[in-house]
């Protein structure tokens, strides 16, 4: 509780060097706005309608491509895992598309599949695979022998080894990565929609109606909400691993 | 994870093996593509030949004595790199040092985590219009840009390194009476060098992203730049071009880090399988 206590003071600590940064002009205001005024900008944004809609049109496009990812990630990582000759012939490909920048591919995707929301849920699910899948396949390395031999020796089907073994071992593997991909694919989709100028989402409403315009305190209510979803969501996945998964700790 | 090629070599059986079962895919996989570029003939997506021909004329068409290499680089390439090591040097010992000093002291590791998460959660992209106006456009804006962005992940794991120093060690070091600076190059340091690692890779990777992000944004070289304006004026070859590069731009200077990772790290690797 204490640290958690601290937290908020060194919070209110930075929140106070902010607004005395603006107050005192050390940054000029009008280019940095303090935190007060930011604040005031984010009630009002919340209190619009269509700012509302964009919110939710981002969030729901960041749940999209965060399931998609898994769905897709999971599976195949258990696959790579489990055969080492499949994942030896892949890992060329793998190795090099892992490293492509998402944001890279914004005008190919645009020309290649148009304008709307499937682009940044496309551009999401690619760039969040990779944490996914390569936790899984970290997982499925670390499973304990002893368990697999185990299973053998009481001639447990592959199925039932894969399914009741090495699955309960790499779930906590599987929702570290799944916690890197929530963040990776938040920040891409408000990259692509502050990129892209699709015109919904909660980046291009910043963009339109904040910078656009010049209206610094409302593309910093834009960064502020953006980080406190992203900060909320990674706080709310640990707690999910602490609950669900500590049992993984207490085996070791 | 897929790194280990001498490990996977040795288990299939000499190198040969080793190879082929690692790039026999990846051909296969351009092959297709070549055969389906050719067939559906789609001016989107250009046939490898063709975005390798590209390139060539972009930025290999320079005369021998240059190495080929040819005057594009120095509008494309060179500045994306310069921005791109500059931000990302200075990202990485600004978090190295600001990581260990948060590390070593507890109490400080309390104060800014919340500020620390916020910050990490924050899409970077989305203050490039401060950048903007507080630095214009030019490369000040894209250094800011590259460094808030890529500064996160070497931080983070700075702290955590710096407060994995083992308790023996550091009773150890008590007892000697180690000075202040030699406990922190030879204790604090390599304690915490493996963790560091894993954040410059990280970090590597979102400086990149943020370099081609803010050249998309605020430039008028580099490779970002070439890629959007190619993409305006419709000229998709040099687009694929762009992105092909980037992507082994990527490719290469991750496998540099593993190289020089796998260097400085051997004892801690060689410690590791003592134990284990």
């Amino acid at each position: 509780m204490r640290k958690s206590v601290r937290g908020i003071i060194g919070l209110l600590i930075f929140l106070c060097l902010w607004q005395l940064a603006s107050q005192l002009k050390l940054i000029d205001p009008t280019f940095v706005p303090g935190p007060v005024q930011v604040a005031g900008r984010i009630g009002q944004l919340f209190g619009q309608a269509e700012f509302r809609v964009d919110f939710v049109a981002t969030v729901l496009a960041w749940l999209i491509a965060t399931l998609a990812a898994t769905a897709i990630a999971v599976p195949l990582g258990l696959l790579l895992g489990s055969l080492p000759l499949l994942r030896s012939a892949t890992s060329a490909v793998v190795d090099l598309l892992r490293p492509i920048p998402s944001v890279t591919l914004i005008p190919l995707v645009l020309v290649a599949f148009g304008d709307g929301a499937q682009i940044k849920i496309i551009l999401a699910t690619f760039a969040s695979i990779w944490p996914i899948l390569f936790n899984v396949i970290y997982g499925l390395r670390e499973v304990d022998p002893l368990f697999v031999d185990t299973a053998r020796a009481f001639r447990t089907g592959p199925l039932r080894t894969a399914l009741a073994v090495r699955l309960p071992y790499v779930t906590p593997f599987a929702l570290t990565g799944i916690r890197m991909s929530a963040a990776i694919s938040l920040v891409v989709i408000v990259s692509t929609e502050f990129l892209s100028n699709s015109g919904i989402g909660f980046g291009s409403f910043v963009v339109i109606n904040g910078e656009q315009s010049g209206d610094m305190p409302m593309v910093f209510g834009g960064v502020v909400v953006a980080g406190i979803l992203g900060a909320a969501v990674n706080s709310l996945l640990q707690g999910a691993q602490h609950r669900w998964c500590s049992w993984v700790e207490k085996c070791a | 994870m897929f790194a280990n090629s001498k490990l996977r070599g040795g288990m299939a059986g000499g190198r040969f093996t080793a190879f082929i079962q690692r790039w026999l895919v990846f051909a296969i996989c351009v092959l297709v593509w070549q055969w389906g570029a050719t067939v559906t003939n789609n001016v989107v997506f250009p046939t490898p030949l063709a975005i390798v021909r590209k390139a060539q004329q972009l930025w290999l068409d320079g005369p021998p004595s240059r190495l080929f290499l040819g005057s594009g680089i120095n509008t494309d390439i060179l500045p994306s790199i310069g921005r791109l090591a500059g931000g990302w040097a200075i990202a990485s010992v600004a978090g190295i040092v600001i990581g260990i000093v948060i590390g070593l002291v507890p109490v400080l590791a309390d104060y800014t985590g919340m500020v620390l998460a916020f910050m990490r959660a924050v899409p970077p992209v989305m203050l490039v219009p401060v950048f903007l106006v507080l630095f214009h456009i030019g490369t000040p804006m894209q250094l800011a840009t590259i460094v808030f962005g890529s500064i996160w992940p070497v931080l983070l794991n700075s702290v955590v390194g710096a407060r994995s120093v083992d308790p023996i060690k550091a009773d150890t070091a008590r007892a000697y009476r180690i000075g202040r600076v030699r406990w922190l190059v030879s204790v604090v340091l390599p304690a915490a060098s493996p963790k560091i690692f894993a954040g410059l890779r990280i970090n590597l990777a979102f400086a990149l992203i943020l370099m081609v992000v803010s050249e998309l944004v605020g430039s008028t070289d580099g490779l970002g730049y070439q890629i959007t304006n190619a993409k305006d004026t419709f000229d998709y070859k040099t687009m694929w071009a762009g992105i092909v590069l980037v992507s082994m731009l990527g490719y290469v200077l991750n496998r540099l880090l593993v190289t020089v990772e796998n260097q400085a790290l051997a004892w801690h690797h060689s410690t590791r399988l003592l134990e284990g």
